[in-house]
């Protein structure tokens, strides 16, 4: 992205605790300047990745380097990270503003200059009067702006947050998200967010690195990691899904439930004749009342449910439940058709 | 021992199910019954035994007789007797320090390793805190003897050309009391190290401080407090020693506790025993005291709490 | 900090603290009875000794008395007293608290001095409940530190939750309280019983040598010749000690006894 700021490239990594493989073989390349996001379960190996990266932890195989510069073996403090502990690690026993300049302290610069770099670093996240408060005193999104103020205080070559909002309640991290945005875009650091919060990494990425199984299983824009999932794991974790069996007949078509409909064209689709997971998203199907001219199975709504923005509709089509997602005007027990989508199907391996 | 002290605001609030005294009827006193009077008379009373028993009178056919005179004091106080104190003090003092030196590093470096890792060293340092001081004065004058101590280890290797013998003597009192305080001072100071995040001097090699750097900053102001009441904890234990200074000591190293047992069950002369006792306690708790504070005020807090501008 | 910084570290101590045993127990196998390490031969003579000879395991036997019902006394004040403190808002239990933590404060000999005094005012100078009664209260502070650990992580609304099913403050204690502090309960046991075991100036100055205890029956050698059953006896020792932590360390969690964090 940004032409001065280096692409942190991962290759091959690997890292495992005694029996435990925490990582296993992912290979990565990160644009330098953007903002990435690291998203799957829990105890998938994301913050291992990211003490990685850090230098908190050695990688079993594997390398990684920022730019031409190999990392792999540079101890942690020599390594140029600001980093934002899930648990903020912040310093009980120094104030806001000597956490903030503990970095500047630990260089040698005087304790007058550090304190005033601290103080711009509290404006920049919005804290401006809470210098000479100790950590105790502060609310917990407090605390967490000062810990990202203190990790940027060295404009570190990466920016690593581990997941850094999930200790605030919903509205404030909902907050949060739009400001952390607004800051990465105006410091311009490399920045990885580790969250299990797939709406949060589609909120926040330019890129969204999905984890599972402690591999990566997709790396992409959030959009495309929405629209076109490459494996089911994939699809059923980022955002909700429908899954349906069917059967590959044409390079651009299944057959689901003895209904021929279109795929996505721009993924790649198994060989006709095989049998496949389609996936469907609730807000991609239509309700119908009448059979629509378009591919559509037939069921009967088993629960409405109207969330506010939208109504949510259940259908029992032969064994299976479909969530849809729209505007509602149905009651249990109604004949529907449920439409699908041209070309808005993903077919998976089944 | 384990006297919980994890930092302010880490600390999960302990969990405590009290309700007030008023509604529970008889049932708390009921209990307390019978540790307030077991700790009363066996711990309580024989303190203010001795206390008064220091102005008590020797006499020769039985052991004492009430009275209130201040001679007992008077030689507690003597010039030998102070010189003594001042020996048992300094050699306390060095073990003490020596002791934190060890433990301090071990116990930290300990409580990061995984927890299953640790349970061996525990059991070892366990054990050792449990061997008898008896045991331990024994192990280390055979360690230190010339039939079968390390300098025969040393001539093997030709580091030295006779083997020597090097207890009784100062190396050897200092050795032992180590010994005996370093398994008390690892315990001591384990449940804070423990405690400690593991993420605060992880955060600090991310602002770039080494190792030691972050050790310095981070991790040795937050356990002070800790580190000085295992320091003092450490002092009095060793100052309380007797088979260690008695066995292992020439009689240049005899403490303090050498002259009060002595005194107390050769001499039989319980109401010197007990004012050299109690000179003893006054000076060990000043010292406790004062290596507290010492300990808490080296690192003051670089600001003090203040409300927002 | 780095890892060969910390094996120098462990190193160091495990050797300090193994040293001593090492040549105590290399001296204990010699043959004859001479005190050489390395030792002479390969004999376990003296450990039947210790076994055999009426001189050394009568005080074994008496230790081993002591030590069980002083571990008994300990736990018997430090139960209640800490499940008092836990339970109830009592003014007076925090001083006896102060009173079952302070002998771990004071120079060890003054607490002997205090119990020689106490038993010639009362007379009981030598009998061998004085030894007993006054190592249980010496000794009460560990049982009560591992209760107190205990009891500290356990979760208030568990006894709540049995009131509500309508379980009464007895019922409570024998149904959620007792059977949830029990592996505090039995490490607390287990420390007082081997530092009891091991006493020496307490046992010294209230039994003496009328109720010989090991530790006492050591001293005694150690003034007055040297023998390779003294070392066979320590080896004993050390390893019915590391026995017992370790099957502590079996049934419980020892680092979270020891007052480390409840974590997984
Ligand atoms: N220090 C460690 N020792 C042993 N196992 C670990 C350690 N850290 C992480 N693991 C294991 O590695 C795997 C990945 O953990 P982690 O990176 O914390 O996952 P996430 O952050 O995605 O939840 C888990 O199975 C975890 O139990
Ligand atoms: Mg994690």
């Amino acid at each position: 992205m940004s032409a001065d700021r280096p692409d942190l490239v991962i290759q091959g990594l690997g890292k495992r605790f005694g029996a435990t493989v925490a990582l296993d073989g992912v290979d990565l390349r990160l644009p330098g300047g953007s903002l990435v996001c690291f998203v799957g379960p829990s105890g998938c190996g994301k913050t291992t990745l990211l003490r990685v990266i850090a230098g908190l932890e050695t990688p079993t195989t594997g390398h990684l380097l920022l730019g031409d510069r190999d990392l792999t073996r540079v101890p942690v403090h020599r390594r140029d990270v600001g980093m934002v502990f899930q648990s903020y690690a912040l310093f009980p026993h120094l104030t806001v503003a000597e956490n903030v300049a503990y970095g500047l302290r630990i260089r040698g610069v005087k304790r007058r200059e550090r304190l005033a770099r601290a103080q711009e670093l509290l404006e920049l996240v919005q804290l401006p009067d809470v210098a000479d408060k100790r950590i105790a005193e502060l609310s917990g999104g407090m605390r967490q702006r000062v810990a990202m103020a203190r990790a940027l205080a060295l404009d570190p070559a990466l920016f690593l947050l581990d997941e850094p909002l999930s200790a605030l309640d919903a509205k404030l991290r909902e907050g949060m998200q739009v400001e952390l945005r607004r800051l990465q875009r105006r410091v311009g650091i490399t920045t990885i967010i580790v969250t299990h919060d797939q709406e949060e990494a589609m909120a926040m990425a330019d890129l969204v690195v999905v984890m599972g199984d402690n591999r990566v299983q997709q790396v992409g824009p959030p959009l495309e990691i929405y629209r076109r999932p490459v494996n089911r794991f994939v699809a059923n974790f980022v955002g909700r899904n429908n899954f349906l069996p069917a059967r590959v007949v044409a390079s651009d078509a299944v057959e689901v439930a003895g209904v021929r409909a279109t795929v996505a064209r721009d993924l790649p689709v198994p060989p006709v004749g095989s049998d496949v997971t389609v996936a469907a998203r609730p807000e991609m199907l239509r309700l119908r009342a009448q059979a629509p001219a378009g591919p559509a199975l037939r069921g009967t709504v088993s629960m409405v449910r109207d969330l506010g923005r939208a109504v949510e509709t259940r259908v029992r089509v032969h064994e299976q439940e479909l969530v849809v997602s729209g505007r509602g005007g149905f009651a249990e027990g109604d004949e529907v058709w449920v439409e699908l989508p041209d070309a808005g199907l993903v077919a998976l391996a089944a | 021992m384990s006297a919980p002290a994890a930092r302010p605001g880490s600390a999960p609030a302990p969990a405590s199910a009290a309700s007030s005294g008023r509604g529970d009827g008889p049932w708390p006193h009921v209990l307390l019954a019978w540790p307030t009077v077991a700790l009363t008379v066996l711990f309580l009373v024989p303190l203010g035994i001795i206390a008064a028993l220091g102005f008590f009178r020797r006499i020769q056919a039985g052991f004492f007789e009430v009275a209130f005179v201040t001679d007992n004091y008077a030689r507690a106080l003597d010039a030998f007797h102070l010189e003594r104190l001042t020996v048992s003090v300094v050699l306390a003092l060095a073990a003490t320090l020596v002791t934190l030196l060890l433990a301090v590093p071990f116990t930290f470096l300990l409580t990061r390793r995984p927890r299953a890792r640790q349970v061996p060293y525990l059991v070892l340092v366990l054990a050792s805190l449990s061997l008898s001081e008896v045991i331990v004065a024994f192990a280390w004058s055979l360690l230190l003897s010339r039939t079968s101590g390390v300098s025969n280890l040393l001539v093997a290797i030709g580091v030295m050309d006779a083997p020597a013998s090097w207890s009784p003597g100062l190396p050897a009192v200092l050795l032992a009391y180590v010994f005996i305080a370093l398994p008390l001072a690892v315990l001591s100071l384990y449940p804070t190290f423990s405690r400690l995040d593991q993420e605060l001097p992880e955060a600090a090699g991310t602002m770039g401080a080494t190792p030691l750097a972050g050790f310095v900053t981070v991790v040795l102001p937050l356990v002070r407090r800790a580190v000085a009441a295992t320091g003092a904890l450490v002092f009095i234990f060793v100052l309380g020693a007797y088979v260690i200074p008695q066995t292992l000591g020439r009689p240049a190293q005899w403490t303090m506790p050498v002259q009060i047992t002595d005194q107390a069950i050769m001499k039989n002369h319980l109401p010197l025993a007990a004012s050299l006792a109690i000179v003893l306690l006054v000076v060990s708790s000043l010292i406790a005291v004062a290596i507290v504070a010492l300990g808490t005020g080296r690192w003051p807090r670089l600001a003090l709490p203040r409300r927002a501008r | 900090m780095s890892r060969w910084l910390r094996r120098a570290m462990f190193a160091l101590v495990v050797a300090y603290l193994l040293a001593p045993l090492v040549v105590v127990a290399g001296v204990s196998l010699n043959p004859r009875q001479v005190l050489f390490f390395p030792p002479e031969g390969f004999s376990l003579r003296w450990y039947g000794t210790a076994f055999s000879d009426p001189g050394w395991y009568r005080p074994a036997i008496n230790s081993l008395l002591v030590a069980t019902f002083a571990a008994l006394i300990a736990v018997s004040i430090a139960l209640p007293l800490s499940y008092v403190m836990w339970r109830y808002r009592v003014g007076y239990a925090k001083a006896v608290m102060a009173m079952g933590l302070a002998p771990f404060a004071l120079p060890p000999v003054i607490t002997a001095l205090g119990a020689l005094a106490l038993w010639i005012v009362l007379q009981s100078y030598g009998q061998p409940h004085t030894v007993v009664l006054s190592h249980g209260a010496f000794l009460t502070t560990l049982p009560l530190a591992t209760l107190t650990v205990g009891l500290q992580n356990l979760n208030p609304q568990l006894v709540e939750a049995a009131r509500t099913m309508g379980a009464t403050g007895g019922t409570v204690f024998r149904t959620i309280v007792f059977p949830y502090v029990r592996p505090y309960l039995l490490a607390g046991f287990v420390f007082a019983f081997v530092l009891s075991l091991n006493e020496y100036i307490i046992a010294y100055m209230t039994v003496g040598f009328t109720f010989e205890t090991l530790p006492v029956k050591i001293f005694a050698s150690l003034r007055y010749g040297y023998s390779p059953v003294m070392a066979a006896i320590s080896v004993l020792f050390f390893a019915v000690a590391v026995a017992l932590f370790a099957l502590v360390g079996r049934v419980g969690d020892l680092p979270r006894l020891l007052g480390a964090d409840e974590r997984a």
